[in-house]
């Protein structure tokens, strides 16, 4: 292995003294002289004609400054993808979820803003909602979005092979299902923002978003300004997953504010408000049918998704696509038929949640294969191994697995687990299960139809050589990416961590398309790579002109010039630097080697601003059908999980116990913050799996918007997690290193599936798997058995 | 009308005019600029505006300012001392034990008062302790493992990752 001298280590977070110590700023830290408060006034309909707004008294009330609704705002249409651009900043013509916005005040402070969002009168003609698939398909329903009839917002028909044909030839053909329910991102840190219009026409907006490049598109093109005069600004996030991945009402109506006031707005969303912003994981409805060989050779999956995706867009299209395409891996499928169809409904948009769109596909499809290995009499371990792509393979929807520790990881947490010993050995209501997973490193192409690169990075060294300072606009949201960076840069420079200094999240630093499809690591990591080795470059030119050695024949290691051969006579250059820092305590002794500190003031004096800059664009990437933009990666992670659990029978109460996790994420940049996210992703799986679930009443309304409500795992309820980091090689990636976040649940789920069946011989095909549901399961097999022996 | 409150906060005392309906954590993050204190849901569902009262750890979204009064109060800002960071907190530094970092102040005076109560807490004990403390990132693990670092060797061996 190549010998690293930063990455691949455990180091501290370079942002973990000020998050410990309480001085990292979130959006609610911060305000600014003459702030304003901002509130949202929101529909208590889920489906209504807005027949007219009164503002009048709100307007009157002392304290507020500007009072906006879609008279003032334009109906500009944004959303995330330009194909289904259907959102407004305020309704104009009425309004279909609860919680759609329509007019927003800002006031001096909060307690009047809310007062006088209270005055606004609005009167609404209230339309027939729905809720359900069913209802929202139904003939005679009426339509969300007038364009799209029996509310289809979107369809995917999609066949590799032939799976028709290829299920004549196999032995065992097999259909179950699954479906979960809605689930929310529920980070702890609620979203907000400070919006700025400032004396020279920038609009300025802090924002706690995980993606500062599309909101300040988004912010340009709905607000009518040019891209240069907006700036994003992204302070410290308290976590994000998914639904803080795109430009929010919230965020346009302070921008607007702001602009008629002159003055900085700032806004929060309150818990209840997060919860109806929705923009999280989907309710997925699959059915699935494979089809296999008697030696367990998987031949071919016919497989059909319904999505219930509230009254937007948002991601959906994505969510849609890589429901399927996700599928295509880690096992050689040669033949896939997938149709689907994403259904407008009038509850909160559903959006991207941690695993886009594949989470409960994964989880039925590995019930499913665990269903088929009982039936063929195969191990569950067994039927995967046997079927698992390795580096190089390409799946049937052109997906290149350009590196591939799918079979490391399999055994990795069989033997962790010793799974022979226990798989089947376990007593009634004791069982232990298995899954795999795969993810990709990044989406292929941007949101929008772009040539743009994905990321730049630039990276200045100081004018007296010590420090490098990385500009990025990528977004940390809790992930470690800066910390990941920071390494990259200094590993890449051949200095010690300690002297990079790294800031993030800003526009005016570059583009970067921000903290999704688990991209930062490959794509911003290489582009910041490429900054590194450019700074490295042009400190090693000025250097070789000084020393009258080739630029091959030096390195720059552990902060220190390396001579490949004779070390040359550099006195010249030290006795310059000294003189220069007369009075200075730490400057080199005469026998010190020479110093990147040396080396990179001396090229400063030679050129000015040593500047490295760095940019990402992936490869021109696999398929041209209709979709294949969503699942081509550079690069894919995978995933093998064992987990064991507990049922008690009586209460159908289902406690995990044990979990062992293998993650490939190629060469692991910090090897602390890839097992973090495991843990992390294993947490969020369990979640879902156990507990996790937004309930809504018959008009429409959340039940549970709150964090004491939708449960989500304690201290308590969580196991120990053995988390196994699997490197491989990966060619398209910094210093080999690939995704881990995202891909790190895909497992989980239906590895807590396969327990519980283990456990105790009950298929569920509805998740969360509350207590309820699995008692209620566990009585109907007792009555199906006892009409069984009856026969 | 505003009423007069008098306490103690990190070791300096404080006289503070707050509203009846005033929360505590709304006057330590808005009136006295103590921001290390977070608000996750203003409910008391997710602890990260965890304070330690009268050497109690409580929800200062519960507890209304009036009803802190007299009382001494230490927040994140006052875990450190010239010396440098508390263990504590050093602890989730080294172990990994910060992700988002907002539940981290909460976390973070949990395990402090925890530890304060039980010195050498078993990781049953100290799951228990941080329950009120809702993470998004973690999972715990490398929460409950810095936790175990800094108490002394408990029942169920030594700490981790000596």
């Amino acid at each position: 292995m190549a010998g690293f001298d930063v990455i691949n280590t455990g180091a501290p977070r370079i942002d973990a003294p000020d998050k410990s110590s309480g001085r990292a700023l979130y959006i609610d830290d911060m305000s600014m002289p003459g702030m304003l408060y901002g509130a949202m006034l929101q529909s208590p309909y889920a489906h209504a004609k807005i027949i007219g707004i009164d503002t009048s008294a709100a307007k009157k009330l002392p304290g507020v400054k500007a009072v906006v609704t879609s008279a003032e705002s334009g109906s500009v249409k944004f959303g995330v993808s330009p194909a289904r651009y259907d959102e407004t900043i305020f309704c104009d013509d009425k309004v279909r979820q609860i919680g759609d916005n329509i007019a927003a005040v800002a006031a001096t402070d909060l307690e009047t803003a809310m007062k006088a969002v209270s005055l606004i009168k609005v009167e609404y003609e209230e339309l027939p909602a729905v809720f359900t698939i069913e209802e929202a398909m139904a003939e005679d329903a009426l339509l969300i979005h007038d364009a799209f009839p029996r509310n289809i917002g979107a369809e995917v028909h999609q066949e590799f092979g032939n799976v028709e044909e290829a299920f004549k030839e196999c032995d065992l053909i097999k259909t179950s299902s699954l479906t979960n329910k809605r689930q929310d991102c529920a980070f702890i840190e609620p979203p907000g923002c400070i919006a700025h219009f400032d004396s020279s026409g920038t609009l300025n907006l802090f924002s706690s978003t995980q993606v500062p490049h599309y909101v300040q598109r988004t912010v340009a093109m709905v607000l009518k300004l040019p891209v240069g005069k907006v700036r994003v600004i992204k302070p410290y996030v308290g976590g994000g997953f998914g639904a803080k991945a795109s430009a929010n009402h919230m965020e346009l109506a302070a921008c607007l504010l702001s602009m008629k006031t002159g003055k900085p707005v700032k806004m929060i969303f309150n818990r209840e408000q997060i919860f109806l912003h929705g923009r999280s994981r989907h309710q997925f409805f699959h059915t699935m049918t494979t089809g296999v060989k008697k030696d367990g050779t998987i031949m071919a999956l016919k497989h059909e998704c319904y999505l219930n995706g509230g009254a937007y867009s948002s991601f959906g299209i994505a969510t849609i696509y890589y429901a399927g395409s996700l599928l295509g891996g880690p096992y050689k499928l040669p033949n896939m038929k997938y149709d689907a169809y994403r259904i407008y409904t009038n509850l909160p948009t559903c959006g991207a949640q941690r695993g886009h769109g594949g989470v409960i596909a994964r989880a039925c499809w590995e019930q499913q294969l665990d269903m088929i290995a009982e039936e063929l009499g195969m191990d569950p371990i067994e039927i995967r191994l046997k079927n698992m792509m390795v580096t190089g393979d390409v799946t049937c929807n052109d997906l290149n697995m350009s590196s591939l520790g799918m079979k490391e990881c399999i055994e990795a947490v069989r033997d962790t687990s010793e799974w022979k010993k226990k798989k089947g050995k376990l007593p009634k209501g004791k069982g232990i299960g298995m899954a795999c997973g795969f993810f990709v490193s990044g989406a292929g192409f941007p949101i929008y139809r772009s040539d743009t690169y994905h990321g730049t990075v630039i990276i200045k060294l100081t004018e007296d050589g010590g420090t490098a300072l990385v500009y990025t606009a990528s977004a940390e949201i809790g992930q470690g990416s800066d910390t990941a960076f920071a390494m990259i840069a200094a590993e890449a420079l051949g200095i010690p961590l300690e002297c990079v200094r790294l800031a993030s999240g800003d526009t005016d630093f570059g583009v970067d398309l921000g903290a999704y499809s688990s991209r930062q690591t490959l794509m911003t990591g290489q582009a910041t790579k490429e900054a590194g080795e450019d700074a490295k470059r042009q400190v090693l030119e000025v250097l070789s002109q000084e020393l009258n050695v080739p630029v091959q024949d030096m390195d720059i290691k552990k902060g220190v010039i390396v001579f490949k051969n004779e070390k040359p006579d550099f006195s010249a250059i030290r006795t310059r630097y000294i003189k220069e820092h007369r009075g200075w305590t730490d400057n080199p002794g005469v026998d010190d080697p020479l110093t990147f500190r040396e080396a990179s003031r001396i090229a400063f004096l030679a050129r000015g601003s040593i500047v490295g800059t760095g940019k990402y664009k992936p490869p021109e990437l696999g398929g041209k059908f209709k979709g294949a933009a969503v699942g081509t990666s550079p690069a894919y992670g995978c995933s093998a999980l064992v987990l064991e659990l507990s049922v008690d029978e009586e209460t159908g109460k289902i406690t995990i116990d044990k979990v062992a996790d293998a993650h490939d994420c190629g060469r692991a940049i910090n090897r602390v913050s890839v097992e973090a996210q495991m843990q992390g992703a294993i947490f969020m799986g369990l979640g879902e799996a156990l507990y996790e679930e937004v309930k809504f009443d018959n008009k429409g309304r959340v039940r549970n918007a709150d964090l004491a409500e939708y449960k989500m795992p304690t201290a308590r309820d969580m196991p120990r997690i053995d988390a196994i980091i699997v490197e491989s090689n990966e060619p398209n990636g910094p210093f080999g290193a690939k995704e881990v976040g995202e891909g790190a649940i895909m497992p989980c789920i239906p590895a807590v599936l396969n327990a519980l069946y283990d456990a105790i011989g009950v298929r569920m095909n509805e998740l969360p798997l509350t207590p309820e549901r699995v008692y209620q399961a566990i009585q109907e097999a007792k009555k199906c058995l006892a009409r069984c022996s009856q026969d | 009308m505003k009423k007069l409150i008098q306490l103690q906060i990190n070791d300096k005392q404080y006289e503070v005019a707050v509203e009846p309906n005033q929360t505590l954590v709304d006057m330590l993050r808005y009136q006295l600029g103590l921001s290390g204190t977070k608000k996750g849901c203003d409910l008391g569902d997710c602890g990260a505006c965890t304070v330690i009262m009268n050497g109690k750890s409580v929800n200062s979204c519960l507890v209304l300012a009036i009803q802190a009064n007299g009382a001494t109060i230490t927040t994140i800002e006052g875990l450190e001392t010239e010396k440098g960071y508390h263990p504590v907190q050093k602890a989730f530094v080294e172990k990994g034990a910060i992700q988002c970092g907002f539940c981290s102040p909460g976390m973070i005076l949990s395990a402090k008062c925890l530890l304060d109560e039980n010195p050498a807490p078993t990781e049953a004990e100290i799951r228990s302790g941080i329950a009120g403390n809702l993470c998004r990132c973690t999972g715990y693990q490398k929460i409950v493992e810095a936790i175990k670092s800094v108490g002394e060797h408990t029942v169920d061996g030594p700490p981790a990752n000596p």
